[in-house]
């Protein structure tokens, strides 16, 4: 398997995934709600990405981040900070600030101690989420969030519209900045942590650093994503802050291919679509089509739907270099 | 004074109880991950399991408590086999990642399929009688089961320590433990023995499954539930420790329980908050070098 570290260029099928999601906005008005949990799940993602599969840093508590930043947007809407964009941003920047001092806690560790210490500072951010009810509205969560119209213009209809173009922006915005980062000798070198710690060391990059630099803004990117969910929503629930939110991640990622910057992006689409089809069928069978994939994907080597994607990519091109028996 | 006594009772009685049921449960874990290395967040599963099956052939088929006890450990270690061989033997070596991917598959596996087959509601379980009558101690009652799982887990508890202290097996496990590929090379068959550890760590999990459903109650979610509070135990117990993740245990029992008394609000701090401590003092302690 080779790494394309350094990126240049655009591929064609690039454009053509954007305008997809252009294309869902026209096609399907009446799905927006779902495209929208769709596209904030991509980011959350795409946040984690930035971590697990470049850096290679198994956290199970990405949700720390991701549920600060929706009960800062939150908080920050009901206390009269209405704008939007801004309070996206502030509520990114506070999840990076936390994520700044989490970071050197659970940077001392790695493998198994640090998915532990991971564990156990998301538990108790969910427990102080829950029992800090005059703070986060505990079990009853955050009702009542009003932001106000985009740009000064543009209402939040309960159709979606809005809400499904302002949370495509970001995501387009803020993958455009991650899609930089990994490409760039900084990202270059996330990855060769990632392939073999001792060497970094060795070769005198500052590995420390590096990590530290790459947890803040996954934090950053993953809280932007937990505002965009309490802004489309209006409302911030417990689960937002839960381990099943962090794991969910995990398993979007891993399914669309890890260490690929679509992994997320077309993982977490595929993630909702299959749960909210299966829900319709039984709200508990899905865990099933969600086992069962989680298992093939480990069966079948860790390379998610576009690992699977270039490997039929290859055998075409190799069946047409050879041409039509 | 008399409050004091009645304090330290319920800590005791409930604390330990629940300590040796949590141990039970752990005691697999701590198992396979000394031995095999494999995170297995699914072994709850196993624990789920034998709570339901002893649950369900009372319910259904009216087995005495003690026989349905017995029955649904043996089927769990017995279905434990196939499950080691086609799911966990692919990940010896593999990375976390992969581990912690399957065995939440695993994990989820279990959950839909106990959905299926018993519902998403809690599945009603109900002691024995003599079990679950009441003992007036003056100052305060407590019911019979408190103390027959404190006893029964003490009489395992012994049991652990000599075959893993004094048998062959577990001079075998402990070597296994220590060094893979030593006691590879000196000709233990490795294979053999993660199998029949995986088998004994299962039943013991479905025994703690068992006999801690009146404390800790069937639910679908359950390998979920009680995952984070087994993963402090072997944590905190040192991986493949099999001597002080008893202590521990109970130690993690008594400390909840108190903390659930005393501030009932801020309970669930104090193990996750002790969990953080001791990683940091353990990393902190030794330099350059994980929990292992």
């Amino acid at each position: 398997m080779t790494y394309r570290i350094l990126r240049r260029g655009v591929h064609p099928a690039e454009a053509g995934y954007w305008l997809a999601l252009l294309a869902i906005f026209l096609v399907f008005p009446t799905h927006l709600s779902l495209a929208t949990t769709a596209l904030i799940f991509a980011l959350f993602a795409l946040s984690y990405d930035l971590i697990l599969g470049f850096a290679g840093i198994v956290s199970l508590g990405h949700a720390v981040f991701y549920g600060v930043g929706a009960y800062s947007a939150g908080l920050l809407a009901l206390g009269g900070v209405r704008e939007p964009i801004s309070g996206a941003l502030l509520a990114g920047l506070t999840a990076a600030a936390l994520g700044a001092c989490i970071a050197p806690l659970v940077l001392l560790f790695d493998g198994l101690a640090l998915m532990m210490m991971t564990l156990a500072i998301g538990v108790i951010f969910y427990e102080a989420a829950n029992k800090l009810t005059w703070l986060t509205g505990g079990d009853d969560g955050l009702h009542g969030i009003v932001i106000d119209p985009l740009f000064g213009v543009f209402r939040w209809s309960v159709y979606g519209y809005t809400s499904y173009l302002y949370v495509l922006g970001w995501l387009f915005v803020l993958f455009v900045l991650v899609r930089t980062i990994v490409g760039s000798p900084f990202g270059a070198a996330l990855q060769g942590i990632r392939e073999n710690t001792t060497r970094m060391y060795l070769v005198g990059a500052p590995v420390r650093l590096h990590l530290f630099r790459v947890y803040v803004m996954s934090a950053f990117v993953a809280g932007i994503a937990g505002a965009l969910s309490a802004q489309t929503t209006q409302f911030v629930g417990l689960e937002v802050i839960s381990l099943d939110q962090s794991i969910d991640a995990m398993v979007m990622l891993v399914l669309g291919g890890a260490g690929r910057l679509y992994g997320g992006l077309i993982g977490a689409p595929v993630y909702i679509v299959v749960r909210d089809w299966a829900s319709a069928w039984n709200p508990y069978y899905w865990m099933f089509v969600i086992s069962a994939l989680l298992i093939a994907v480990v069966r079948f080597g860790r390379r998610g739907i576009l690992g699977a994607a270039d490997g039929l990519a290859d055998a075409a091109r190799r069946y047409i270099a050879r041409g039509v028996p | 004074m008399d409050k004091a006594v009645s304090f330290l009772s319920f800590v005791i009685l409930y604390g330990v109880s629940y300590g040796l049921v949590l141990f039970l449960i752990s005691i697999g874990l701590v198992l396979t991950m000394g031995l095999m290395r494999v995170v297995n967040l699914a072994h709850g599963s196993f624990a789920a399991i034998g709570g339901y099956l002893c649950a369900f052939l009372m319910n259904r088929y009216a087995f005495p408590y003690g026989v349905a006890v017995v029955a649904s450990v043996l089927a769990v270690a017995a279905l434990s086999v196939p499950i080691e061989r086609v799911f966990y033997a692919r990940l010896y070596g593999a990375s976390e990642l992969d581990q912690v991917l399957m065995t939440v598959g695993l994990m989820l596996a279990t959950a839909a399929t106990i959905t299926l087959v018993f519902g998403p509601d809690v599945y009603p379980s109900s002691l024995p009688g003599v079990l679950a009558r009441n003992i007036d101690l003056g100052f305060r009652t407590f019911q019979a089961y408190r103390l027959f799982v404190i006893v029964l887990g003490v009489a395992l508890l012994v049991a652990l320590w000599y075959v893993f202290d004094r048998t062959s097996f577990g001079a075998l496990v402990r070597a296994a433990v220590d060094n893979p590929s030593m006691a590879e090379s000196t000709g233990i068959n490795v294979k053999l023995l993660f199998s029949a550890t995986f088998a004994l760590g299962s039943g013991l999990a479905a025994m703690g499954g068992a006999i801690g459903f009146a404390m800790l109650p069937l639910e679908p979610l359950y390998p979920f539930k009680y995952l984070t509070l087994v993963l402090v135990v072997v944590v905190l117990a040192g991986i493949g420790n099999i001597k002080s993740s008893a202590g521990v245990a109970v130690a993690v029992g008594v400390v909840d329980t108190t903390g659930r008394y005393l501030a009932p609000t801020y309970g669930a701090f104090l193990i996750y908050g002790f969990l953080i401590l001791v990683l940091l003092l353990r990393r902190l302690g030794a330099p350059g070098r994980g929990i292992a």
